[in-house]
């Protein structure tokens, strides 16, 4: 399976999830520069966290006029299989290929730790790994994810079952203690309407190795190769 | 416009440093000319202090590559690879602008790091606040934390460790050292050079504004009432221009097109060109008018003067300037050619075409004056080493007094802090933040890194000596307890007003400190910083030497965390020194003292003691290693019991022969406390036997309660409360 990692001036994590496609699952990877006009080729693309353009503006906000983003949305369209993660996320509520939009934290300040998540659909190519309602263990590193969306979009995202994952406690719960960052139920993750569209604030790609103590993220890479066999 | 004995003074030269320009120069200097002297001969930029002294450290070594007089120092980690790293400080400016401040110091260190070629892989920090009950404390910690993280996040190059502490004696002065690691291949390093007659100099990166003008000077120089007012000095970071500039440069440093490159740090223009030149034994040309920048109307005083973040200054081969311009133009960089290297060792200013100021080299490096300052043990040194405990009563309830030490802000949890900072991003993060030492991984390799900054001042204050010693034991103890064999250091000096003579008798013998505890543990210094005039209306701080140092893990899978993991695992300490009360923070939280004698250090048992647990770490049969430091043993297996995989209890024996508190809370050097399984306990002890080291056997691993003795009692939930939720509170409240 081919994946095409995007670089935006100010991605930082492009080379973590280049690195977990190509050395820990094996598959080909290459980086899109932003400026590039053709996207061929590839069977998912990743949009990987940073600052994209330092995240001056509303993040994700510079990063979705890049010439590449045209090229992203008509693979969408096409039903090809695009995740973004963190900044990524951010990009894709900014280019319309998801709902809403994401915030400042409600305590104002950057976190990085590893949160708990309940995984809310796993019939989608991203989830497909995981069993419903288990929950998983993915660290968090933004400033800017507390989701919101009006009532009628979230439930909306509710009733067609594309909130992928949810903040909750270790035996699932959702709770208002366990919300990172405010997002309104609990989003860290979610679907757009034809499930090929993934975005999610928390990093898979960096929980995917035993050396680093957890590995919970691989199944977001495991569905993937599994849908793509399919 | 005519020099006179006011502008001199302006520019932080005294009178007799002003004729000596006059008399190398064999001319009055013009006004350009004076602030270039001013800033190359800033205590900040010349080490004028402190360089006689700084020449005794030991730089070399079987793993070093690179020693100190470039821009970062370089070991060899085996294999094409090799780690350079440096750390520096920026504790003026953060004080003055605590965000801009602690982010460009941040900014400045990465640019020192990738401008060897070297590709940044881990920061590291140690801050100093002063106390909890001073207004401005809290100020500060939020500013420098979120200044931290607001550049390192962005940039995306992981914070994995640091060390924070509070001390009145930072009220007026807080200290922000900042170290970054980068891995470079050993056969792609670049330096800072300007060689090749004819070769064209070439700026790249932000434009040059009117910020930081003079930023070296005002931070070689005390701050009285209203050191705030000087914003203007702080420089403005835009880590998402450095992370461009970044990776430009990596992607530049794969072509042959380089012949040197060099960051344009403290004095900007003026010491990157200067730098270049006197490395290279060649002469640069500027063309002032060719400076991109940022306003108009900028003077050549200006322009050289300015420290304006994110630019770097290089040399190429003549004739790749097009080539080199093309790999910035794809990162939406400007570079333009601004001069030329020339022959003769001279730096000439040229507008409009026509010589502006013209300095040899040497005047302004080898010439800068160098002080022998006078030395004197203070008078008060005696008082303060005075201690008698006989007339110290030891606590009713040790529970009680743990807690509460648990709680002070130099032991309390720092996760408050770590959490802002991305300590993952790059995925190398082995051991994150809150272990003895951060691990990170090499990828493509079965080697990690070592990493760790460490400085008990309160040491260094009752005896200088030998609170210069032990930083750089501790820090090579943290490493080694890691499971990482120090191979380097590099220092950032922190210290008071230099033109007092005590002063310099607490940096000169913190120095002989470091060189003796160097040349025990075979750690070289390969580079570093020094920051002088920490003062503030006549007080200066506790003299803080912070060691940065780097070790090396062979094996992977040989790394170790300072927690307990196994129930019925055994508890033993490596090392058998004992006492240490004197300076320790018991004294300090539970009596209110900063008084006697730090605990002694004996190098050759600290060398036994870490050679032994290193080698057990190697055999594979420790669970767990935590170094015994700031609060003692008690402390020490109270953090061992908070393992973040799920909080762990401890039964440990304790039959005091003296003093109780001195068991628990005293700071005795050079002792380790670790875990194994029983089945391993004689192969440790043979290892320390063979290794000339103390072992005892203490307790073991057991519940969900740390009992020691008689003496404490305590959940290990109730520890964790107390010691996670202390610093939070303060910041919050």
């Amino acid at each position: 399976m081919k994946f095409g990692i995007i670089v935006f001036p100010g991605s930082n994590c492009d080379h973590d999830c280049y690195h977990v496609v190509k050395h820990v699952f094996n598959q080909e990877a290459e980086y899109v520069w932003h400026k590039e006009t053709e996207l061929k080729g590839f069977d998912c693309v990743i949009l990987p966290g940073g600052f994209s353009y330092g995240d001056y503006l509303r993040t994700g906000a510079i990063a979705r006029f890049s010439p590449v983003m045209n090229e992203i949305v008509g693979f969408a369209k096409k039903g090809g299989l695009v995740l973004g993660i963190c900044n990524g996320f951010q990009i894709l509520t900014e280019a319309g290929l998801l709902p809403g939009v994401l915030m400042r934290n409600k305590n104002l300040k950057f976190i990085c730790k590893n949160v708990d998540l309940k995984v809310e659909n796993n019939s989608s190519p991203f989830t497909g790994a995981y069993s419903k309602g288990q929950v998983v263990s993915i660290p968090i590193a933004h400033a800017d994810g507390n989701y919101f969306a009006d009532s009628d979009t979230i439930k909306k995202l509710e009733d067609t079952n594309r909130i992928a994952f949810r903040y909750s406690t270790p035996e699932g719960a959702i709770t208002d203690e366990v919300n990172p960052n405010g997002s309104l139920s609990n989003i860290a993750g979610l679907l757009n309407e034809g499930g090929n569209v993934l975005g999610m604030m928390p990093h898979p790609e960096r929980s995917c190795e035993t050396e680093l103590g957890i590995t919970d993220g691989r199944g977001v890479f495991e569905s993937v190769l599994k849908a793509f066999i399919k | 416009m005519k020099i006179t004995a006011d502008i001199v003074k302006e520019h932080g030269l005294t009178a007799e440093e002003y004729d000596r320009i006059v008399s190398s120069l064999g001319r009055e200097p013009n006004m350009l000319e004076l602030g270039i002297f001013s800033v190359m001969w800033s205590e900040h930029c010349s080490y004028k202090s402190s360089r006689m002294h700084l020449k005794n450290f030991p730089t070399k070594g079987k793993y070093v590559l690179q020693g100190p007089g470039e821009n970062a120092g370089i070991v060899d980690i085996g294999g094409d690879l090799a780690v350079a790293f440096k750390m520096e400080s920026h504790n003026h400016p953060s004080f003055i602008e605590p965000y801009q401040g602690a982010a460009t110091g941040v900014g400045g260190i990465l640019r020192d790091i990738f401008t060897m070629g070297a590709r940044p892989i881990a920061l590291l920090n140690s801050l100093r606040f002063g106390s909890f009950e001073n207004s401005r404390t809290k100020y500060l910690v939020e500013g420098v934390v979120a200044g931290i993280a607001g550049y390192g996040n962005c940039i995306g190059v992981p914070t994995v460790g640091g060390e924070v502490y509070f001390n009145d004696s930072y009220n007026g002065n807080c200290l922000v050292n900042v170290m970054t690691a980068g891995l470079v291949k050993k056969d792609k390093i670049f330096k800072g050079k300007a060689a090749g007659i004819g070769n064209p100099v070439i700026y790249v990166g932000s434009k040059t504004g009117r910020d930081g003008i003079h930023g070296a000077t005002m931070a070689s120089d005390v701050f009285g009432e209203g050191g705030e007012e000087r914003r203007p000095t702080v420089q403005v970071g835009d880590p998402f221009a450095e992370k461009l500039l970044l990776e430009a440069c990596l992607e530049l440093f794969k072509t042959d097109y380089v012949v040197g490159i060099q960051d344009m740090g403290a004095a900007g223009l003026t010491s990157s060109s200067v730098e270049m030149a006197s490395r290279g034994n060649t002469g640069i040309e500027l063309n002032i008018d060719a400076v991109p920048r940022r306003e108009e109307g900028m003077t050549a005083y200006e322009i050289m003067l300015s420290e304006s973040q994110e630019r770097m200054l290089m040399v190429v081969r003549k004739g790749t300037e097009e080539d080199v311009k093309k790999i910035f133009r794809k990162w939406d960089l400007e570079a333009e050619v601004i001069g030329r290297v020339i022959e003769g060792n001279t730096i000439r200013f040229v507008e409009g075409g026509k010589v502006t100021g013209e300095i040899p080299v040497t005047f302004l490096t080898d010439d800068a004056p160098v002080y022998n300052r006078p030395i004197k043990r203070p008078e008060w040194q005696d008082e303060l080493n005075s201690l008698d405990m006989e007339s110290i009563a030891e606590p009713e309830d040790f529970n009680e007094a743990l807690l509460k030490i648990l709680a002070s802000g130099n032991i309390a949890s720092k996760e408050w802090i770590y959490r802002q900072y991305d300590h993952m991003v790059r995925t190398d993060s082995v051991v994150c933040p809150g272990s003895d030492a951060a691990v990170v991984r090499i990828k493509g390799t079965d080697k990690a890194l070592g990493l760790t900054v460490d400085c008990n001042s309160r040491y260094c204050y009752l005896d200088p000596f030998i609170g210069g010693e032990i930083a750089v034991a501790e820090a090579a103890r943290n490493l080694v307890a890691s499971g990482a064999k120090p191979i380097a250091l590099t220092d950032c000096l922190n210290f008071g007003n230099p033109e007092r003579p005590e002063v310099m008798w607490q940096l000169k013998e913190a120095i002989d400190g470091i060189k003796e505890a160097c040349i025990a543990l075979g750690v070289p210094v390969i580079g570093g910083n020094v920051s002088l005039y920490n003062e503030t209306s006549g007080i200066s701080i506790h003299p803080t030497p912070t060691i940065g140092m780097v070790g090396i893990i062979d094996d992977i899978i040989h790394h170790t965390t300072q927690w307990f993991k196994g129930e019925g695992d055994l508890i033993a300490v490596i090392g058998a020194s004992e006492g240490g009360l004197g300076g320790s923070e018991y004294l300090k939280v539970i009596h209110g003292l900063e008084k006697g004698f730090p605990p002694q250090m004996d190098l050759e048992e600290e060398r036994n003691v870490q050679d032994a647990c290193l080698k057990a770490i190697k055999a594979g049969i420790i669970v767990s290693a935590h170094d015994i430091s700031d609060g003692g043993l008690a402390v020490a297996l109270a953090e061992a019991c908070l393992n973040p995989k799920g909080i762990k209890g401890a039964e440990v024996q304790l039959e005091p022969c003296c003093r109780v508190d001195e068991d628990l809370f005293g700071e005795a050097q050079s002792r380790i406390i670790v875990t194994v399984k029983e089945k391993d306990l004689d192969a440790l002890n043979s290892i320390c036997e063979q290794n000339g080291a103390g072992l005892k056997l203490i307790g073991k691993v057991k519940g969900d309660t740390l009992k020691i003795g008689r003496f404490i009692n305590l959940s290990a939930a109730k520890i964790k409360e107390v010691w996670g939720s202390s610093l939070e509170k303060f910041l919050n409240s």
